[in-house]
């Protein structure tokens, strides 16, 4: 039987018995670029940490490579939203990287020289190399992010979550976390990303989730990125973006 | 005074600072001060129970008081918070009822025991030299000394041992539990070093001033370093400064001695939060200026 990256069953959230995900059943393929799509509110997020085990889930089941999240830790790497930590802490963007390899540590194991050179390598690869020994407070917001990118890769997973990593940055970051994403796709990973441009959903993302507390529609993006299921996912809102959204419905009714 | 009962009085005094400024980098890094300070106050009822239940001061016995109730106030906290009442205020409700009890306890049996509410209070520190340590008759010097020196070098093992999950849980809690750092144990295991440094120093500087000990050297240090490392190293060396001058200080004025520390402590503050290289008010004043100049200069040409 094939071991699917992520298999979610059925998974509810609630705070204060209010659900903010409602029974979402997902299985989601190995080596696609897996976008996380609906409007404000609809528990992308939510989602997301309830996978990874860090809100508690009402119900439901998820599998990560065929057996419990908790089992399968090392092969999952996250991005969190980088607004959730306080980049004034007296640490520079190497140290950040390495803590990538923290889980694998264990307890007591301090990271070596191998560590450092892979996370050295995991800067490289964003374009952070020249930044390794920068406090982080004095980064700007793209390239915090890509030091978040880069501690994801020095977790060396299989799957990855990234949570809103588009959210905010320059020019010069979305490219090198496009070609990034790509770069994954290419060694055969897992990404699941949570993402709030409509525009560029069609470019970036071979897999589409549509959310909205529940589970709207999933599949291969040129199926699923309908301006039917866009309407139902986003409801009158969509309408509220004006012009743009416009143009993202006609280029979806074209495909 | 003489030069045994002197270095004495510093010696406890440094290493009551160094150890709670290295525990409050932590605290002040995940915004917890205020958390340090309830803990301080509501381990009383411990000490108070535990002395009451064995009659004795003997210190194992306190630090066991101490750390228990340390450790039931954090889960007090966190149960309040998660039923949804707000941190601050579940701070404030735990602790201030802990401390009361803790009151109610040594002003009932004050008659009965040793126990000494301005003592509890603000410490003191001046009896050092007199309460010594005799192990079969041997004489081996204050037993506060003692005390402190093994809690400093508890903290150095603790804080050296679990570095890495200290330093995650502090800056990325979220990251640290999906990789599978028990973020629970990594908080309780911090509140646990908390407690037992605050009864360690409780003796000495107090349940007041050692809120100040913990928070005040941290955050001078803060101001001066973009390393986690170096703040430690930091924040304990400003805590045995603060100890040595602050000693003197009394001496000069025939002050209290745990207030003069502080005091110093939180002169060395002001002077950080002013003429911290980069953060400090005065270098920020100037790179103003330069800025403001510079562009004048452009507008010119």
């Amino acid at each position: 039987m094939a071991e699917y990256p992520l298999e979610v069953r059925d998974l509810t959230v609630a705070y204060h018995r209010k659900p903010v995900v409602q029974s979402v059943n997902l299985t989601l393929p190995e080596g696609q670029l897996v976008g996380v799509v609906g409007p404000n509110g609809a528990g992308k997020s939510t989602m997301l940490k309830a996978i990874l085990g860090l809100v508690p889930a009402a119900a439901g089941e998820v599998r990560v490579f065929g057996r419990p999240y908790a089992a399968q830790r090392s092969l999952v790497g996250y991005v969190p939203q980088r607004g959730s930590v306080d980049w004034d802490f007296p640490t520079d963007a190497l140290d950040v990287v390495l803590m990538g390899r923290y889980g694998r540590l264990g307890w007591f194991r301090r990271p070596g020289a191998k560590d450092r050179e892979l996370a050295m390598e995991c800067l490289r690869q964003v374009g952070m190399a020249d930044f390794a020994n920068r406090q982080i407070s004095q980064l700007s917001g793209g390239q915090q992010q890509r030091v978040f990118l880069a501690r994801a890769l020095a977790q060396d997973a299989r799957l990855y979550f990234m949570d809103e990593p588009f959210a905010g940055v320059d020019a010069a970051t979305e490219k090198a976390i496009v070609s990034l994403l790509g770069a994954l796709k290419e060694r055969g990973k897992t990404v699941v990303v949570v993402h709030h441009d409509l525009q560029t959903v069609k470019e970036y993302f071979d897999w589409l989730v549509l959310l909205n507390m529940r589970l709207i529609a999933f599949g291969p993006t040129e199926e699923v990125f309908t301006a039917e299921n866009l309407q139902k996912a986003y409801g009158g809102r969509l309408t509220q973006f004006g012009a743009g959204a416009a143009a993202v419905l006609a280029a979806a009714k074209e495909a | 005074m003489d030069w045994y009962a002197s270095l004495s009085i510093i010696a406890v005094g440094a290493l009551v600072a160094a150890s709670a400024g290295m525990v409050g980098c932590f605290l002040v890094l995940r915004r917890l001060a205020l958390l340090g300070d309830a803990i301080s106050h509501a381990v009383l009822p411990g000490i108070a129970l535990a002395f009451l239940l064995t009659g004795s001061r003997g210190t194992l016995i306190m630090v066991l008081g101490a750390g228990a109730l340390g450790i039931l106030t954090t889960f007090l906290v966190q149960s309040l918070q998660r039923a949804g009442v707000q941190e601050d205020a579940g701070i404030g409700v735990s602790f201030t009822a802990l401390f009361a009890i803790g009151v109610v306890l040594v002003s009932l049996f004050a008659g009965k025991v040793d126990l000494d509410l301005d003592c509890v209070l603000y410490g003191e520190i001046a009896y050092t030299p007199w309460d010594t340590l005799v192990v079969g008759g041997i004489n081996l010097g204050p037993e506060s000394v003692w005390i402190m020196g093994g809690i400093f070098l508890l903290v150095v093992a603790v804080i050296g041992a679990f570095y890495k999950e200290l330093k995650i849980c502090a800056f990325d809690p979220a990251m640290a539990a999906a990789v599978g750092i028990n973020v629970a144990l990594v908080h309780y295991l911090l509140m646990g070093l908390v407690s037992v440094t605050t009864v360690g120093a409780f003796e000495s500087v107090g349940a007041i001033l050692v809120v100040a000990m913990m928070i005040v050297p941290a955050a001078t240090a803060y101001l001066l370093t973009e390393r986690l490392g170096t703040m430690l190293v930091l924040a304990a060396a400003q805590g045995v400064v603060s100890a040595v001058l602050g000693y003197f200080v009394a001496r000069h004025f025939d002050s209290s001695i745990a207030a003069a520390m502080t005091t110093v402590s939180g002169a060395l503050f002001t002077l950080a939060f002013l003429f911290a290289p980069r953060t400090g008010v005065v270098a920020r004043a100037l790179a103003h200026r330069g800025l403001r100049q510079e562009s004048a200069r452009g507008l010119r040409v």
